[in-house]
Protein backbone atom coordinates (compact mmCIF):
# COMPACT_ATOMS: atom_id res chain seq x y z
CA UNK A 1 0.00 0.00 0.00
CA UNK A 2 1.05 3.04 -1.04
CA UNK A 3 0.49 6.29 1.38
CA UNK A 4 0.07 10.01 1.22
CA UNK A 5 -0.41 12.02 4.18
CA UNK A 6 -1.37 15.12 3.63
CA UNK A 7 -0.92 16.91 6.63
CA UNK A 8 1.63 15.94 9.33
CA UNK A 9 3.67 18.14 11.42
CA UNK A 10 6.89 16.56 11.32
CA UNK A 11 8.75 18.86 12.94
CA UNK A 12 7.45 18.10 16.23
CA UNK A 13 7.82 13.98 14.96
CA UNK A 14 11.06 12.36 16.20
CA UNK A 15 12.66 9.61 13.66
CA UNK A 16 11.21 6.96 14.79
CA UNK A 17 7.67 8.62 13.89
CA UNK A 18 9.43 8.69 10.19
CA UNK A 19 10.67 5.02 10.00
CA UNK A 20 7.25 3.89 11.67
CA UNK A 21 5.30 5.83 8.68
CA UNK A 22 7.51 4.69 6.41
CA UNK A 23 7.12 0.94 7.36
CA UNK A 24 3.13 1.97 7.16
CA UNK A 25 3.80 2.48 3.30
CA UNK A 26 4.08 6.73 3.88
CA UNK A 27 5.98 7.42 0.24
CA UNK A 28 5.22 11.38 0.56
CA UNK A 29 3.55 13.62 3.08
CA UNK A 30 3.03 17.01 3.13
CA UNK A 31 4.10 19.64 6.29
CA UNK A 32 1.40 22.27 6.83
CA UNK A 33 2.82 25.60 8.39
CA UNK A 34 1.30 26.10 11.46
CA UNK A 35 1.57 27.48 14.78
CA UNK A 36 4.14 25.63 17.35
CA UNK A 37 2.15 25.59 20.68
CA UNK A 38 3.34 28.65 22.05
CA UNK A 39 2.78 32.20 19.85
CA UNK A 40 5.74 33.39 18.29
CA UNK A 41 6.87 37.13 19.18
CA UNK A 42 8.68 38.24 15.71
CA UNK A 43 8.54 38.12 11.88
CA UNK A 44 12.15 36.31 12.20
CA UNK A 45 10.79 33.07 13.87
CA UNK A 46 8.45 32.84 10.98
CA UNK A 47 11.52 32.89 8.79
CA UNK A 48 13.78 30.08 10.41
CA UNK A 49 10.58 27.80 10.52
CA UNK A 50 9.90 28.40 6.69
CA UNK A 51 12.97 27.64 6.26
CA UNK A 52 13.40 24.56 8.09
CA UNK A 53 10.36 23.44 6.64
CA UNK A 54 12.12 23.80 3.28
CA UNK A 55 15.38 22.46 3.89
CA UNK A 56 16.06 20.78 6.93
CA UNK A 57 12.75 18.41 7.46
CA UNK A 58 13.00 17.29 3.88
CA UNK A 59 15.97 16.18 4.50
CA UNK A 60 15.19 14.39 7.11
CA UNK A 61 12.10 12.78 5.83
CA UNK A 62 14.55 11.78 2.78
CA UNK A 63 16.33 9.47 5.15
CA UNK A 64 13.44 7.51 5.42
CA UNK A 65 12.54 7.46 1.78
CA UNK A 66 9.85 10.02 2.21
CA UNK A 67 9.48 12.85 -0.12
CA UNK A 68 8.30 15.72 2.31
CA UNK A 69 6.27 18.36 0.59
CA UNK A 70 5.21 21.43 2.63
CA UNK A 71 2.22 24.35 3.08
CA UNK A 72 3.43 28.19 3.68
CA UNK A 73 1.23 30.81 5.45
CA UNK A 74 0.04 32.69 8.46
CA UNK A 75 -2.26 30.30 10.24
CA UNK A 76 -5.52 32.22 12.11
CA UNK A 77 -4.02 32.09 15.91
CA UNK A 78 -1.36 33.99 15.39
CA UNK A 79 -2.63 35.88 12.93
CA UNK A 80 -4.11 37.70 15.55
CA UNK A 81 -1.19 39.73 16.47
CA UNK A 82 -1.21 42.72 14.15
CA UNK A 83 2.53 43.13 14.15
CA UNK A 84 3.11 39.50 13.06
CA UNK A 85 -0.19 39.50 10.52
CA UNK A 86 1.72 42.75 8.58
CA UNK A 87 5.11 41.50 9.08
CA UNK A 88 4.55 37.59 7.77
CA UNK A 89 2.16 38.40 4.29
CA UNK A 90 4.67 40.33 3.51
CA UNK A 91 7.67 37.87 3.33
CA UNK A 92 5.17 34.99 2.38
CA UNK A 93 5.72 35.63 -1.61
CA UNK A 94 8.93 34.50 -1.04
CA UNK A 95 8.31 31.54 0.04
CA UNK A 96 5.32 30.63 -2.31
CA UNK A 97 7.73 30.86 -5.34
CA UNK A 98 10.60 27.69 -3.48
CA UNK A 99 9.94 24.24 -5.08
CA UNK A 100 7.77 21.68 -2.75
CA UNK A 101 5.41 24.16 -1.32
CA UNK A 102 2.26 22.49 -2.78
CA UNK A 103 -0.22 24.82 -1.36
CA UNK A 104 -0.98 28.35 0.60
CA UNK A 105 -1.75 26.83 4.28
CA UNK A 106 -2.69 26.30 6.72
CA UNK A 107 -4.99 29.68 6.80
CA UNK A 108 -8.24 29.69 7.85
CA UNK A 109 -10.59 30.29 11.14
CA UNK A 110 -9.77 29.62 14.84
CA UNK A 111 -12.02 32.77 16.87
CA UNK A 112 -13.42 33.46 13.88
CA UNK A 113 -12.40 37.08 14.57
CA UNK A 114 -11.58 40.05 11.49
CA UNK A 115 -7.88 40.00 11.81
CA UNK A 116 -7.88 36.18 10.86
CA UNK A 117 -10.53 37.02 8.26
CA UNK A 118 -8.22 39.62 6.92
CA UNK A 119 -5.10 37.20 6.76
CA UNK A 120 -7.75 34.32 5.38
CA UNK A 121 -8.93 36.66 2.31
CA UNK A 122 -5.22 37.92 1.51
CA UNK A 123 -3.97 34.34 1.40
CA UNK A 124 -6.58 33.04 -0.48
CA UNK A 125 -5.09 35.88 -3.08
CA UNK A 126 -1.83 35.01 -2.88
CA UNK A 127 -2.61 31.55 -3.78
CA UNK A 128 -4.36 32.41 -6.72
CA UNK A 129 -1.59 34.95 -7.62
CA UNK A 130 1.38 32.10 -7.09
CA UNK A 131 -0.96 29.23 -8.60
CA UNK A 132 -1.06 27.10 -5.68
CA UNK A 133 -3.64 24.91 -3.94
CA UNK A 134 -4.93 26.35 -0.43
CA UNK A 135 -5.32 24.07 2.49
CA UNK A 136 -7.80 25.59 4.86
CA UNK A 137 -8.13 24.85 8.63
CA UNK A 138 -11.33 24.47 10.19
CA UNK A 139 -11.75 26.25 13.75
CA UNK A 140 -12.37 23.24 17.08
CA UNK A 141 -14.85 25.83 18.53
CA UNK A 142 -18.05 26.77 16.21
CA UNK A 143 -16.74 24.26 13.45
CA UNK A 144 -20.04 24.83 11.24
CA UNK A 145 -20.33 28.73 11.50
CA UNK A 146 -16.55 28.20 10.77
CA UNK A 147 -16.76 26.33 7.74
CA UNK A 148 -19.30 27.77 6.38
CA UNK A 149 -18.20 31.30 6.42
CA UNK A 150 -14.69 30.10 4.87
CA UNK A 151 -16.96 28.60 2.09
CA UNK A 152 -18.25 32.20 1.63
CA UNK A 153 -14.78 33.71 1.36
CA UNK A 154 -13.67 31.05 -1.31
CA UNK A 155 -16.71 31.60 -3.77
CA UNK A 156 -16.39 35.23 -3.05
CA UNK A 157 -12.35 34.98 -4.46
CA UNK A 158 -10.55 34.43 -7.30
CA UNK A 159 -9.62 30.97 -6.41
CA UNK A 160 -11.49 27.87 -7.70
CA UNK A 161 -12.83 25.88 -5.45
CA UNK A 162 -11.12 22.60 -6.65
CA UNK A 163 -7.98 23.97 -5.96
CA UNK A 164 -8.85 24.27 -2.07
CA UNK A 165 -9.06 21.40 0.37
CA UNK A 166 -10.96 22.31 3.87
CA UNK A 167 -9.31 20.06 6.61
CA UNK A 168 -10.84 18.58 10.08
CA UNK A 169 -14.36 17.51 9.25
CA UNK A 170 -16.61 16.18 10.68
CA UNK A 171 -19.98 14.34 10.30
CA UNK A 172 -21.86 17.33 10.34
CA UNK A 173 -19.48 19.95 8.44
CA UNK A 174 -18.73 17.23 5.60
CA UNK A 175 -22.35 17.65 2.95
CA UNK A 176 -21.72 21.60 2.99
CA UNK A 177 -18.10 21.31 1.95
CA UNK A 178 -18.59 18.75 -0.80
CA UNK A 179 -21.51 20.63 -2.11
CA UNK A 180 -18.91 23.87 -2.07
CA UNK A 181 -16.84 22.10 -4.67
CA UNK A 182 -13.75 21.93 -2.39
CA UNK A 183 -11.80 18.68 -1.14
CA UNK A 184 -12.86 17.62 2.07
CA UNK A 185 -10.08 16.92 4.55
CA UNK A 186 -10.68 14.42 7.89
CA UNK A 187 -8.07 14.46 10.76
CA UNK A 188 -7.84 11.31 12.35
CA UNK A 189 -7.02 11.28 15.82
CA UNK A 190 -6.74 9.45 19.02
CA UNK A 191 -9.30 11.01 20.80
CA UNK A 192 -10.73 14.21 19.29
CA UNK A 193 -11.45 15.43 16.37
CA UNK A 194 -12.41 12.16 14.18
CA UNK A 195 -11.27 8.57 14.18
CA UNK A 196 -11.62 5.99 11.99
CA UNK A 197 -14.24 3.70 12.39
CA UNK A 198 -16.20 7.16 12.34
CA UNK A 199 -14.07 7.76 8.84
CA UNK A 200 -15.50 4.71 7.51
CA UNK A 201 -19.18 5.93 8.49
CA UNK A 202 -18.70 9.01 6.12
CA UNK A 203 -17.21 7.69 3.17
CA UNK A 204 -19.97 4.98 3.13
CA UNK A 205 -22.24 7.72 3.20
CA UNK A 206 -20.52 10.59 1.28
CA UNK A 207 -18.40 8.37 -1.28
CA UNK A 208 -15.04 8.76 -1.61
CA UNK A 209 -14.84 11.46 -4.27
CA UNK A 210 -12.73 14.53 -3.18
CA UNK A 211 -11.77 12.69 0.01
CA UNK A 212 -8.80 13.04 1.66
CA UNK A 213 -7.83 11.54 4.87
CA UNK A 214 -4.43 12.85 7.14
CA UNK A 215 -2.80 12.30 10.75
CA UNK A 216 -2.43 15.59 11.32
CA UNK A 217 0.15 14.10 13.56
CA UNK A 218 1.93 17.32 15.91
CA UNK A 219 2.94 17.91 19.29
CA UNK A 220 -0.14 17.18 20.69
CA UNK A 221 -1.19 13.75 21.18
CA UNK A 222 -1.59 12.23 18.16
CA UNK A 223 -0.58 9.63 16.00
CA UNK A 224 1.20 9.30 12.35
CA UNK A 225 0.11 6.19 11.92
CA UNK A 226 -3.76 7.10 11.36
CA UNK A 227 -3.74 7.12 7.44
CA UNK A 228 -2.38 3.59 7.52
CA UNK A 229 -4.84 2.74 10.47
CA UNK A 230 -8.35 4.57 8.01
CA UNK A 231 -6.77 2.33 5.28
CA UNK A 232 -7.48 -0.42 7.85
CA UNK A 233 -10.54 0.02 8.91
CA UNK A 234 -11.73 0.78 4.96
CA UNK A 235 -10.81 -2.70 4.25
CA UNK A 236 -12.46 -4.32 7.63
CA UNK A 237 -15.95 -2.42 6.13
CA UNK A 238 -15.44 -4.06 2.55
CA UNK A 239 -13.73 -1.28 0.77
CA UNK A 240 -11.37 -2.90 -2.05
CA UNK A 241 -7.73 -1.94 -3.05
CA UNK A 242 -8.56 0.40 -5.34
CA UNK A 243 -11.20 2.88 -3.71
CA UNK A 244 -8.15 2.34 -0.43
CA UNK A 245 -5.53 3.65 -2.88
CA UNK A 246 -7.66 6.37 -4.17
CA UNK A 247 -8.22 8.13 -0.54
CA UNK A 248 -4.90 7.59 0.87
CA UNK A 249 -2.68 8.47 -2.50
CA UNK A 250 -4.78 9.34 -5.40
CA UNK A 251 -6.87 12.05 -4.26
CA UNK A 252 -4.35 13.80 -2.56
CA UNK A 253 -1.97 13.65 -5.23
CA UNK A 254 -4.61 15.02 -7.76
CA UNK A 255 -5.11 17.65 -5.59
CA UNK A 256 -1.36 18.93 -4.54
CA UNK A 257 -0.35 18.27 -8.30
CA UNK A 258 -2.65 21.10 -9.25
CA UNK A 259 0.56 22.93 -7.93
CA UNK A 260 2.90 21.49 -10.24
CA UNK A 261 5.46 21.31 -7.81
CA UNK A 262 5.42 17.82 -6.38
CA UNK A 263 8.25 16.03 -6.56
CA UNK A 264 7.15 12.11 -7.14
CA UNK A 265 9.65 11.43 -9.39
CA UNK A 266 11.87 8.40 -8.66
CA UNK A 267 9.70 7.10 -5.91
CA UNK A 268 8.68 3.90 -8.79
CA UNK A 269 5.44 5.14 -8.58
CA UNK A 270 4.86 4.50 -12.93
CA UNK A 271 1.19 4.55 -12.92
CA UNK A 272 1.43 8.04 -11.38
CA UNK A 273 2.18 8.98 -14.87
CA UNK A 274 -0.70 7.36 -16.77
CA UNK A 275 -3.20 9.03 -14.06
CA UNK A 276 -1.55 12.24 -14.34
CA UNK A 277 -1.21 12.63 -18.12
CA UNK A 278 2.57 12.14 -18.08
CA UNK A 279 5.15 13.16 -14.83
CA UNK A 280 6.12 16.53 -16.14
CA UNK A 281 2.52 17.15 -13.82
CA UNK A 282 4.25 15.83 -11.06
CA UNK A 283 7.86 17.04 -11.31
CA UNK A 284 7.63 20.51 -13.13
CA UNK A 285 5.39 22.95 -14.82
CA UNK A 286 2.01 22.09 -15.26
CA UNK A 287 1.49 21.26 -19.10
CA UNK B 1 44.44 31.88 1.53
CA UNK B 2 45.19 35.40 1.22
CA UNK B 3 46.30 35.22 -2.84
CA UNK B 4 43.86 37.32 -4.58
CA UNK B 5 40.88 35.49 -6.29
CA UNK B 6 41.55 33.22 -9.04
CA UNK B 7 37.86 32.21 -9.69
CA UNK B 8 36.45 29.35 -11.94
CA UNK B 9 34.87 29.90 -14.97
CA UNK B 10 31.49 30.19 -15.23
CA UNK B 11 30.85 29.47 -19.25
CA UNK B 12 32.61 25.82 -18.27
CA UNK B 13 29.53 24.90 -17.23
CA UNK B 14 27.29 25.37 -20.34
CA UNK B 15 28.40 22.14 -22.77
CA UNK B 16 27.81 20.15 -19.80
CA UNK B 17 23.94 21.81 -19.13
CA UNK B 18 22.91 22.15 -22.44
CA UNK B 19 23.68 17.87 -23.24
CA UNK B 20 21.63 17.49 -19.54
CA UNK B 21 18.78 20.30 -19.59
CA UNK B 22 15.78 20.09 -22.32
CA UNK B 23 15.52 23.15 -24.87
CA UNK B 24 12.86 24.95 -23.04
CA UNK B 25 14.77 24.76 -19.90
CA UNK B 26 17.80 26.26 -21.49
CA UNK B 27 15.93 28.75 -22.97
CA UNK B 28 14.34 29.48 -19.68
CA UNK B 29 18.03 29.82 -18.05
CA UNK B 30 19.14 32.38 -21.09
CA UNK B 31 16.06 34.72 -20.51
CA UNK B 32 16.57 34.46 -16.82
CA UNK B 33 20.29 35.34 -17.34
CA UNK B 34 19.68 38.48 -19.23
CA UNK B 35 16.62 39.29 -17.33
CA UNK B 36 19.22 39.02 -14.16
CA UNK B 37 22.12 40.98 -15.84
CA UNK B 38 19.92 44.18 -16.24
CA UNK B 39 17.95 44.17 -12.94
CA UNK B 40 19.33 42.38 -10.15
CA UNK B 41 16.64 41.52 -8.35
CA UNK B 42 15.22 39.55 -10.57
CA UNK B 43 17.36 36.67 -9.34
CA UNK B 44 15.23 36.58 -6.23
CA UNK B 45 12.59 35.16 -7.74
CA UNK B 46 14.34 33.25 -11.12
CA UNK B 47 16.49 31.64 -8.62
CA UNK B 48 14.04 29.32 -6.61
CA UNK B 49 12.38 27.80 -10.05
CA UNK B 50 16.08 26.70 -11.24
CA UNK B 51 14.86 23.06 -10.05
CA UNK B 52 11.40 22.92 -12.07
CA UNK B 53 12.32 24.70 -14.78
CA UNK B 54 16.05 23.76 -15.58
CA UNK B 55 15.98 20.35 -13.57
CA UNK B 56 17.30 18.65 -10.81
CA UNK B 57 19.05 15.37 -12.43
CA UNK B 58 22.92 15.00 -11.51
CA UNK B 59 24.85 16.99 -14.08
CA UNK B 60 26.53 13.94 -15.06
CA UNK B 61 24.32 11.43 -16.35
CA UNK B 62 26.45 8.80 -14.43
CA UNK B 63 26.68 10.17 -11.40
CA UNK B 64 24.26 8.40 -8.60
CA UNK B 65 21.87 10.34 -7.53
CA UNK B 66 22.62 9.59 -3.73
CA UNK B 67 26.22 11.12 -3.91
CA UNK B 68 26.20 14.03 -2.10
CA UNK B 69 29.19 15.51 -4.09
CA UNK B 70 27.22 15.15 -7.30
CA UNK B 71 26.34 18.57 -8.94
CA UNK B 72 23.27 18.47 -10.41
CA UNK B 73 21.27 20.52 -13.02
CA UNK B 74 19.76 23.53 -11.04
CA UNK B 75 23.62 23.70 -9.53
CA UNK B 76 24.68 24.24 -12.74
CA UNK B 77 21.74 27.03 -13.51
CA UNK B 78 21.91 28.74 -10.52
CA UNK B 79 25.27 29.35 -10.37
CA UNK B 80 25.22 30.97 -13.81
CA UNK B 81 22.32 33.12 -12.70
CA UNK B 82 24.71 34.21 -9.94
CA UNK B 83 27.51 35.07 -12.11
CA UNK B 84 25.76 36.97 -14.36
CA UNK B 85 25.47 39.24 -11.55
CA UNK B 86 28.94 40.42 -11.60
CA UNK B 87 30.12 42.47 -9.20
CA UNK B 88 26.66 43.32 -7.18
CA UNK B 89 26.24 39.74 -6.56
CA UNK B 90 26.78 40.76 -2.74
CA UNK B 91 24.04 42.78 -3.09
CA UNK B 92 21.66 39.67 -3.43
CA UNK B 93 24.14 36.65 -1.82
CA UNK B 94 23.32 36.81 2.02
CA UNK B 95 19.56 37.52 1.61
CA UNK B 96 19.22 34.46 -1.47
CA UNK B 97 20.97 32.62 1.09
CA UNK B 98 18.71 33.22 3.98
CA UNK B 99 15.56 32.86 2.26
CA UNK B 100 16.70 29.88 0.56
CA UNK B 101 15.59 26.40 0.37
CA UNK B 102 18.20 23.68 0.70
CA UNK B 103 18.58 23.33 -2.84
CA UNK B 104 18.95 26.81 -3.39
CA UNK B 105 21.63 26.60 -0.54
CA UNK B 106 23.29 23.84 -2.38
CA UNK B 107 23.32 25.47 -5.68
CA UNK B 108 24.58 29.12 -3.92
CA UNK B 109 27.52 27.09 -2.12
CA UNK B 110 28.62 25.72 -5.11
CA UNK B 111 28.85 28.54 -6.85
CA UNK B 112 30.92 30.79 -4.86
CA UNK B 113 34.65 29.54 -6.45
CA UNK B 114 32.96 31.16 -9.78
CA UNK B 115 32.12 34.62 -7.85
CA UNK B 116 33.63 37.94 -6.93
CA UNK B 117 33.86 37.49 -3.44
CA UNK B 118 36.86 37.48 -1.70
CA UNK B 119 36.54 36.23 1.73
CA UNK B 120 32.87 38.01 2.26
CA UNK B 121 31.11 34.47 1.90
CA UNK B 122 32.53 32.99 4.59
CA UNK B 123 29.62 33.53 7.17
CA UNK B 124 27.62 31.29 4.40
CA UNK B 125 30.81 28.76 4.50
CA UNK B 126 30.60 28.73 8.44
CA UNK B 127 26.56 28.31 8.44
CA UNK B 128 26.00 25.58 5.99
CA UNK B 129 29.33 23.75 7.69
CA UNK B 130 27.42 24.15 11.21
CA UNK B 131 24.43 22.05 9.77
CA UNK B 132 23.50 18.59 9.70
CA UNK B 133 22.34 18.29 6.33
CA UNK B 134 25.04 16.24 4.29
CA UNK B 135 24.44 17.67 0.81
CA UNK B 136 25.05 21.57 2.30
CA UNK B 137 27.86 19.89 4.23
CA UNK B 138 29.39 18.92 0.92
CA UNK B 139 28.74 21.92 -0.75
CA UNK B 140 30.23 23.88 1.35
CA UNK B 141 33.98 22.77 1.35
CA UNK B 142 34.41 22.85 -2.40
CA UNK B 143 37.01 25.26 -3.70
CA UNK B 144 36.34 28.11 -1.80
CA UNK B 145 36.48 26.83 1.57
CA UNK B 146 39.79 25.27 0.21
CA UNK B 147 41.23 28.89 -0.42
CA UNK B 148 39.34 30.69 2.42
CA UNK B 149 38.80 28.99 5.62
CA UNK B 150 41.41 28.56 8.14
CA UNK B 151 43.20 25.89 9.06
CA UNK B 152 41.03 25.25 12.02
CA UNK B 153 38.06 25.20 10.30
CA UNK B 154 38.77 23.56 7.88
CA UNK B 155 40.01 20.41 9.82
CA UNK B 156 36.92 20.70 11.95
CA UNK B 157 34.78 20.59 8.84
CA UNK B 158 36.70 17.07 7.66
CA UNK B 159 36.09 15.82 11.07
CA UNK B 160 32.56 16.43 10.99
CA UNK B 161 32.30 15.05 7.54
CA UNK B 162 33.47 11.99 8.32
CA UNK B 163 31.38 11.97 11.52
CA UNK B 164 28.42 12.57 9.14
CA UNK B 165 29.23 10.20 6.43
CA UNK B 166 30.50 12.51 4.06
CA UNK B 167 32.62 11.04 1.63
CA UNK B 168 36.13 12.88 2.26
CA UNK B 169 38.39 11.79 -0.52
CA UNK B 170 36.21 14.09 -3.53
CA UNK B 171 36.87 17.50 -1.24
CA UNK B 172 38.66 20.00 -2.97
CA UNK B 173 41.28 20.80 -0.29
CA UNK B 174 42.22 16.66 0.06
CA UNK B 175 44.86 16.69 1.12
CA UNK B 176 46.52 19.73 0.64
CA UNK B 177 44.79 21.42 2.96
CA UNK B 178 45.43 19.12 5.90
CA UNK B 179 47.50 20.04 8.43
CA UNK B 180 49.48 18.29 11.25
CA UNK B 181 46.55 18.57 13.73
CA UNK B 182 44.22 17.49 11.00
CA UNK B 183 45.64 14.40 10.38
CA UNK B 184 45.43 14.29 14.60
CA UNK B 185 42.29 14.82 15.16
CA UNK B 186 41.08 12.21 12.73
CA UNK B 187 43.25 9.52 13.86
CA UNK B 188 41.93 10.12 17.48
CA UNK B 189 38.57 10.03 16.08
CA UNK B 190 39.46 6.35 14.29
CA UNK B 191 40.21 5.37 17.83
CA UNK B 192 37.24 6.54 19.29
CA UNK B 193 35.54 4.67 16.54
CA UNK B 194 37.63 1.48 17.02
CA UNK B 195 37.13 1.19 20.77
CA UNK B 196 33.68 1.70 20.02
CA UNK B 197 33.86 -2.09 18.04
CA UNK B 198 32.99 0.53 14.89
CA UNK B 199 33.90 0.86 11.55
CA UNK B 200 35.59 4.12 9.69
CA UNK B 201 35.73 4.58 6.05
CA UNK B 202 38.92 4.14 4.47
CA UNK B 203 39.55 6.96 3.00
CA UNK B 204 40.06 8.73 6.28
CA UNK B 205 44.03 7.00 5.73
CA UNK B 206 44.81 9.83 3.46
CA UNK B 207 43.93 12.71 5.87
CA UNK B 208 45.99 10.34 8.75
CA UNK B 209 48.66 9.61 6.64
CA UNK B 210 49.47 13.17 5.14
CA UNK B 211 51.23 14.00 9.00
CA UNK B 212 51.03 10.39 10.59
CA UNK B 213 50.11 11.46 14.39
CA UNK B 214 52.73 8.59 15.80
CA UNK B 215 51.09 8.75 19.48
CA UNK B 216 47.63 8.43 17.97
CA UNK B 217 49.12 5.58 15.73
CA UNK B 218 50.37 3.34 18.50
CA UNK B 219 47.12 3.97 20.29
CA UNK B 220 45.15 2.49 17.52
CA UNK B 221 47.59 -0.43 16.73
CA UNK B 222 47.25 -1.54 20.55
CA UNK B 223 43.63 -2.22 20.24
CA UNK B 224 44.73 -4.82 17.97
CA UNK B 225 45.39 -6.19 21.54
CA UNK B 226 42.62 -5.21 23.09
CA UNK B 227 41.09 -8.10 25.58
CA UNK B 228 37.45 -7.70 23.56
CA UNK B 229 36.90 -9.37 20.80
CA UNK B 230 34.91 -6.31 18.83
CA UNK B 231 37.90 -4.11 19.38
CA UNK B 232 40.06 -6.20 18.23
CA UNK B 233 38.01 -6.91 14.96
CA UNK B 234 37.64 -3.22 14.26
CA UNK B 235 41.20 -2.39 14.76
CA UNK B 236 41.78 -5.35 11.99
CA UNK B 237 39.37 -3.80 9.36
CA UNK B 238 40.50 -0.03 10.25
CA UNK B 239 43.84 -0.98 9.71
CA UNK B 240 43.32 -3.36 6.49
CA UNK B 241 41.98 -0.36 5.07
CA UNK B 242 45.41 1.38 5.83
CA UNK B 243 47.03 -1.43 3.75
CA UNK B 244 44.57 -0.82 0.97
CA UNK B 245 45.06 2.24 -0.05
CA UNK B 246 49.04 2.43 0.37
CA UNK B 247 50.59 3.49 -2.84
CA UNK B 248 47.31 4.65 -3.98
CA UNK B 249 46.09 8.07 -4.39
CA UNK B 250 42.67 6.78 -4.09
CA UNK B 251 41.19 10.30 -4.72
CA UNK B 252 38.58 10.17 -6.43
CA UNK B 253 37.07 13.17 -7.00
CA UNK B 254 33.76 12.98 -9.02
CA UNK B 255 33.60 14.54 -12.59
CA UNK B 256 31.36 16.84 -11.65
CA UNK B 257 33.68 18.63 -9.28
CA UNK B 258 36.43 19.19 -11.98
Amino acid sequence: MRIFDPHAHMTSRTTDDYEAMAASGVKALVEPAFWLGQPRTSVGSFVDYFNSLLGWERFRAAQFGIRHHCTIGLNPKEANDDELRRGVLEILPRFLAKDGVVAVGEVGFDAMTAAEEEALVAQLEMAHEHDLPVLVHTPHRDKAAGTKRTIELVAASSIDPERVLIDHNNELTVAEVKESGCWAGFSIYPNTKMDEHRLVRVLEEHGTDKMIVNSACDWGISDPLKVAKSAAAMRSAGFDDNEIDKVVWRNPVELFAQSGRLILDELGERDLAATFEGNTLLRGERA
Amino acid sequence: MTSPDRLLDPEALWPPLEERATPEGIAWLRESIDEIAADPTAIRTRFPMAGRKVGREPLDPDADPEDVHAWTIDDAARTLMLAALGDRVTDELDELYRFGDGAERRGLLRALPYLPLGDRALDLTDDAIRTNDTRLLAAALGPYATAHLDDAGYAQAVLKCVFSGVPIAPLDGIPERVTPDGSRMLAAFVHERIAAGRDVPAEVWIVIDRHPPQDELRAIESELESPFNDRRRAAERALAGRAAGDGDASKARTQATN
